[in-house]
């Protein structure tokens, strides 16, 4: 047999590969964050008022918090079924760096659990009256705060993921590193539809991305070293 | 990687461990040579996993040192793991996927793996037929085997096998031993925690109390 030992690209590939294999043989992982946000956003024009003018003051709260409690809804699967079958270990004695193992883990979840609720949320906002130049300015900004939630709410999870019920403290955790990306995707939105440009909210949200894409797989990988621990 | 037998390879030393408030080892000394098994044997909660782990650097909590081919393993991680192939308790076989899907990804995470290679180490291990069959669908002691092919399709220098016979039946216990002659041929070291009397040449044993 003639061995090379694959690039650390090779590697990311692979554990990318895995992942949404298994997201697509277990169909629910892609379903159930889709269904959960569109759920909670129907439920705001029965729970509040189904006047559409009153809705559309509130439809970019609305649709953002709903992408964060399904993002959140999602974390949970990211590890654990590897952390209980030892899968996590042999990823752990990998030789290569876990940052890029964990990055793509945080990428295959957010293609499976993220995506899909940008995709959706143009009709979600239709049906809540958001108001129509503010469609693609949600649509951006979830699509670039999607991925900050997946990769904060991983540390979370990494930390969490060796504890026996861990309902509540995952959300105590998560939440609260995710408030920013909240802010700055709501503020985004009501304030370019009061004329501001919409530039400077990307930006933001831009090196939010950025920055959560260097610094939380880190803290992923470290977590993990303490959960198996 | 072809070492020559009877060379150092993997050395522990001093070594102090506690879980709680219990002191698990000592001053617990260990060298492993190319060419040689060493087994881990003692009572349960002796520590036998904890020190499996150490080695593999996937626990910590520990003083002392551990050197693998001259360089600590704590910060020199990279050649020692490059070198590793690890089995813990829990087979790291995913459920949802087939054993081919699970070594395509266990085994490429080490090494560029041909789907060729993958089919030939699970006929070996008596799974011909089983490739594409997802993972619920087998016994515990045919998880264990597509765990197991890691072993032939990584090619590693340094085995550490954590109760690698609890679920294998009579045939499994003895391709394993096979194997794991064949591997201390190659030159080749291991590290194995059994209740199960070992059929290998030279083993040397590790009491825990």
């Amino acid at each position: 047999m003639n061995l090379k030992q694959a690039s650390i690209f090779q590697a990311f590939v692979v554990t990318l590969k895995r992942d949404l294999l298994i997201a697509y043989k277990r169909k629910n992982d892609i379903v159930n964050p889709f269904m959960f946000f569109l759920i909670t956003s129907s439920l705001f024009p029965i729970g509040i008022s189904p006047d559409p003018s009153r809705l559309g003051e509130i439809a970019a709260g609305v649709l953002w918090i709903s992408a964060l409690l399904a993002s959140l809804l999602a974390m949970d699967n990211l590890y654990r079924a590897d952390f209980e079958d030892g899968s996590l270990e042999q990823l752990l004695v990998s030789p290569h760096p876990l940052y890029f193992l964990v990055l793509a883990k945080n990428i295959g979840h957010w293609l499976v659990s993220g995506l899909p609720v940008v995709l959706i949320s143009p009709l979600i906002a239709y049906m809540i009256n958001l108001p129509q130049e503010s469609y693609s300015v949600l649509f951006f900004t979830l699509l670039i705060g999607t991925p900050i939630l997946s990769l904060v709410g991983s540390i979370g999870v990494a930390l969490t993921v060796g504890l026996g019920s861990r309902g509540l403290i995952l959300a105590m955790i998560s939440l609260p590193m995710s408030v920013p990306v909240l802010i700055a995707g709501t503020l985004a939105i009501q304030e370019t539809a009061n004329g501001a440009p919409l530039a400077g909210y990307l930006a933001i949200m831009g090196a939010m991305l950025l920055g959560s894409i260097t610094l939380a797989p880190l803290a992923s990988a470290l977590a993990l070293r303490i959960s198996v621990n | 990687m072809q070492r020559s037998e009877g060379q150092e390879a993997l050395r522990v030393d001093n070594l102090f461990c506690e879980r709680g408030e219990r002191i698990l080892f000592q001053d617990l000394a260990l060298v492993i040579c190319q060419g040689e098994v060493i087994q881990v044997k003692g009572p349960n909660g002796s520590g036998k996993t904890t020190l499996l782990r150490i080695v593999c650097g996937l626990h910590d909590g520990y003083q002392g040192s551990i050197t693998w081919c001259g360089e600590t393993t704590r910060e020199h991680p990279e050649d020692f793991l490059s070198s590793l192939t690890y089995l813990g308790h829990h087979v790291g076989v995913n459920k949802v996927l087939t054993p081919l899907e699970n070594l395509r990804w266990s085994c490429g995470l080490r090494q560029e793996t041909d789907d060729k290679d993958i089919y030939s180490a699970l006929e070996d291990m008596g799974l011909k037929g089983f490739e594409e069959s997802q993972c619920f669908t087998l016994s515990a002691g045919q998880q264990q085997r597509v765990s197991l092919s890691r072993l032939l399709l990584n090619q590693s220098n340094l085995w550490v096998l954590d109760e690698p016979f609890t679920t294998l039946d009579a045939d499994g216990v003895k391709l394993l031993e096979g194997l794991l002659c064949k591997h201390i041929d190659r030159g080749g070291a291991a590290l194995v925690t059994t209740h199960h009397n070992l059929g290998v040449p030279g083993l040397k044993v590790l009491e825990l109390t």
